[in-house]
């Protein structure tokens, strides 16, 4: 008899608030929104692939901003594409979260002066959870900002009404 | 042929139309040209048969400062294996020149990107608009007079 079947038919019993088990299913199905613009996508993509495992947090990327609760920002926002980050942003569904990966994302990175044409921080534009430092950042950087994500998510209420 | 013999060929048959030249000296040989006659001189240099330069490798724009910009053209015969550069001055005031896109298809997207990021106009491109930065953007932002703006379309710019 499998393990799953046991701990039912003995009527194992574990006492939890809605709100804990509605933030933890949440927590633990992380779909991201999947679009990178620099560098930085490359070392989102070795996240997701087999060695890091990103699918092992619940984390996997999706194609439509309807399907995702994290959007990545992985890379240099362009003034050109942060009018478009912004519509996909606002295509996602709440409870939505962002996570500004790398030093691009997070402040403009290396084109902080020179840099007529790049966005200097995506929280300009949209607000932003976690950031990520790194240029870029390494697969277990962007692993701990999720983790740090979930740990926020964990601590927040879904259920109470957020106060000001 | 050397530097010197291609530049003798283009010289004799274009005369007033090459003001200046660097042959020595120099790590890639250039002919001046002038903004008005370079598709002359460049389907010339591609179709002549001691020349034969049938490869554009690359256009850029050049702000040389104080009102001067400039196009740059490097050719390449990949026929004959041989090069040279031609140069082409042009003022701020007066950004013409006119383009090449009819000798080679490559100038294209290189003439859009001299015209986006240097507001150098190439008289008879066929779809002269910006390719790299959007349309509604204002100014030429590799020029070295270009000021930053405070805002683009409601976000702050500046760090």
């Amino acid at each position: 008899m499998g393990l799953l079947d046991q701990r039912f038919e003995n009527s194992n019993v574990f006492v939890t608030s809605m709100d804990n088990l509605l933030s933890w299913a949440r927590l633990s199905s992380l779909w991201g929104m999947q679009f990178g613009l620099a560098c930085c996508a490359i070392e989102m993509m070795a996240t997701g692939a087999s060695h890091y495992d990103f699918d092992r947090f619940g984390t996997f990327f999706r194609g439509s901003p309807r399907q995702s609760d994290v959007m990545i920002v992985a890379g240099t926002v362009t003034l050109k594409m942060a009018s478009r980050i912004k519509t996909l942003y606002d295509q996602m569904s709440e409870p939505r979260y962002v996570i500004s990966m790398g030093s691009c994302s997070n402040c403009g990175g290396p084109y902080w002066e020179h840099g007529y044409h790049v966005l200097k921080g995506v929280d300009r534009v949209i607000p932003v959870d976690v950031y990520v430092p790194g240029c870029p950042p390494r697969p277990e950087a962007l692993m701990e900002g999720l983790i740090k994500l979930q740990e926020k998510i964990r601590a927040g209420s879904l259920i109470q009404k957020k106060t000001a | 042929m050397t530097a010197q013999e291609i530049h003798d060929v283009v010289k004799s048959r274009f005369g007033d139309s090459i003001p200046d030249a660097r042959l020595v000296g120099v790590i890639d040989p250039y002919i001046k040209v002038a903004p008005d006659r370079i598709k002359d001189v460049a389907a010339f240099l591609r179709d002549d048969e001691r020349l034969r330069f049938d490869l554009l490798m690359c256009l850029s724009g050049v702000d040389y400062t104080g009102g001067k910009l400039g196009v740059v053209y490097h050719l390449n015969s990949t026929k004959l294996d041989q090069k040279i550069v031609l140069k082409v001055d042009v003022t701020a005031d007066h950004p013409h020149c006119q383009s090449v896109e009819s000798v080679w298809k490559t100038a294209n997207w290189h003439e859009r990107e001299a015209f986006d990021l240097y507001g150098i106009i190439f008289d008879g491109h066929p779809d002269l608009r910006r390719i790299l930065l959007p349309d509604d953007w204002e100014g030429h932002p590799m020029r070295k007079d270009y000021q930053v703006p405070e805002f683009y379309n409601g976000m702050k710019v500046p760090y």
